[in-house]
């Protein structure tokens, strides 16, 4: 990703209630499948990103909870649910 | 485990709008919502249009107006077609849509979900917030209740009202996750500016608002555009975009890129100058219409709003909000229906496909049943900006050399093949 600071910043706004465990997870052995690449690009908030060794890592902090790479990527690579009750983005606007 | 009447998973509109109707029917309806307050996990472009959905709600006018649980009235309309050289807007004003009883009005989620929680709160409808739905409990195949938050909770009926990705439909086994030519992604940000300079801006008088379609190169031949409208005091500037597009579309780009390019532009960066982003928000939107429904009830089941597949992207409006008011009262109506009878199987329920389908939800996405197959023409999202824009350029340009006529102008930019091309499309167009 290049510059992400923009991105970074406006996140920064957003009310967030910690998760106690990630709601969404890569499962285990599918880090280099296509789908997930999609997902770079798809995901309005930037999670997915390429690492050094060119698996795609997730980073939770920051989730919208939109549904986009739940779409994008499909149940049989992720493991996709909601933020606990109580937990994740609470939407002052929206 | 506990019983009530109905749960209705989501405090989103539809599930508000239920939760209103039960319980002013004196039904005893429970809301589940994961959020920390109704709204907290909904988002809107957005606009909400008054005509489709007074009758549905008719008692909660004029309060809706009065308390505040809508930003501004849209009077002016704008299209823009964006070429990366050029913007072509229209405006439209309407003395009608500028007076009450007003057309439609700007909305921030926040608040309204909030306000009609509590008048459905106030009518007895009860609202359990920050508790999560994570399973559906069955009994010989039909739905008795959920578990939320760890505890059983027993229904005749849960409505499920919980979004686009509706994990009670489909852990029900009505729908299977979706797929990405059917969804767009929608994203925001509220940027926050005085009132009356948002009024200044764009030449709107004390408490209008402006509504203002973006197409064209912003999406770089994505199917999606971008939208603008004027709250209180902020303006909500984002973008769609089919969700199959930002996986396809070469060259590839990161979503939250378009929206910055899309803020930099000449036409919007001078009109949030001094503006301070407040938030940041996503959410999917269903984009496949009619052929997108599903069977919207089955044993002790019902489904309403976008967890129905209820939205409808026309080009001009794009709308979601009042199908989840309508579907939310009209599957409490159902309820009703059925409760008398005492009967809540798919069958006894399925009145609320009949009252759907005599209601302007069915029968809009009916009618409509041709715009996604319309819309899907990247021409639309990339040459016809651009060629507006080429068009009034030469109009407008006046060069060293002496000017042609003004058809003769057009034709250079218009010719045969060109024209043929503009018809063959505005066939697809007659269809909607």
């Amino acid at each position: 990703m290049s510059d992400n600071s923009n991105l970074k910043t406006k996140l920064g706004k957003n009310v967030f209630k910690p998760v106690k465990e990630p709601h969404i997870r890569i499962r285990p052995g599918l880090e280099k499948d296509p789908r997930l690449q999609a997902a770079i690009y798809a995901c309005p908030a930037g999670l997915y990103t390429l690492n050094s060794q060119g698996t795609v890592q997730l980073e939770i902090d920051g989730c919208l909870e939109c549904g986009t790479c739940r779409i994008v990527c499909g149940t049989e690579v992720l493991e996709w649910n909601y933020p606990a009750g109580g937990t994740g983005v609470q939407f002052r606007f929206g | 485990m506990e019983k009530f009447e109905v749960i209705i998973v989501g405090a989103g509109l539809a599930g508000l709008s239920a939760a209103y109707t039960l319980a002013q029917n004196g039904i005893e309806a429970v809301v589940v919502e994961r959020g920390d307050y109704p709204g907290a996990k909904n988002a809107t472009g957005g606009r909400l249009y008054l005509n489709p959905v007074k009758k549905y709600l008719p008692d909660l006018w004029p309060a809706l107006l009065e308390e505040k649980a809508l930003e501004r009235p849209v009077a002016v309309e704008l299209l823009t077609m964006i070429a990366p050289e050029t913007s072509t807007t229209l405006r439209f004003r309407s003395g009608e849509f500028a007076t009450p009883p007003y057309h439609s009005f700007t909305v921030l989620r926040g608040v309204l979900d909030r306000w009609l929680a509590k008048k459905a709160q106030e009518k007895g409808a009860l609202l359990v917030t920050k508790n999560r739905v994570e399973e559906l409990i069955r009994e010989n195949g039909k739905v008795i209740g959920v578990v939320a938050g760890g505890e059983e909770l027993g229904a005749e009926t849960v409505i499920a009202c919980d979004g686009v990705l509706s994990f009670v439909a489909e852990k029900a086994g009505g729908r299977t996750p979706g797929l990405p030519r059917n969804y767009a992604v929608g994203f925001k940000e509220v940027i926050e500016l005085p009132s009356r300079r948002i009024e200044e801006r764009f030449a709107l008088g004390e408490n209008e608002g402006a509504a203002n379609l973006f197409l064209g190169s912003l999406t770089k031949g994505r199917f999606g555009g971008g939208f603008l409208y004027t709250n209180r005091s902020s303006i909500s500037l984002g973008m769609v975009l089919r969700i199959q597009d930002l996986m396809d579309v070469h060259p590839l780009q990161e979503a939250p890129r378009f929206l910055d390019d899309f803020k930099a532009r000449p036409e919007i960066a001078p009109l949030l100058a001094g503006g301070e982003t407040v938030e940041y928000s996503a959410h999917v939107l269903p984009e496949a219409g009619f052929g997108g429904l599903i069977r919207p009830f089955a044993d002790g089941l019902l489904v309403a709003g976008d967890a129905a597949g209820f939205s409808l992207n026309v080009g001009l409006t794009v709308r979601g909000m009042e199908f989840a008011i309508a579907s939310g009262v009209l599957a409490a109506r159902a309820f009703r229906q059925a409760r008398e009878k005492r009967d809540f199987s798919a069958s006894s329920l399925s009145v609320y496909q009949k009252f759907l389908e005599e209601s302007f939800v069915w029968q809009d996405l009916k009618t409509f049943q041709h715009a996604p197959r319309f819309l899907d023409n990247p021409r639309l999202f990339d040459h016809y900006p651009q060629l507006v824009g080429e068009i009034f350029q030469s109009l407008f340009h006046i060069g060293e050399d002496p000017k042609q006529r003004l058809f003769a102008t057009v034709k250079g930019k218009v010719g045969w093949g060109e024209a043929w091309a503009v018809l063959k499309d505005l066939r697809g167009g007659f269809k909607i």
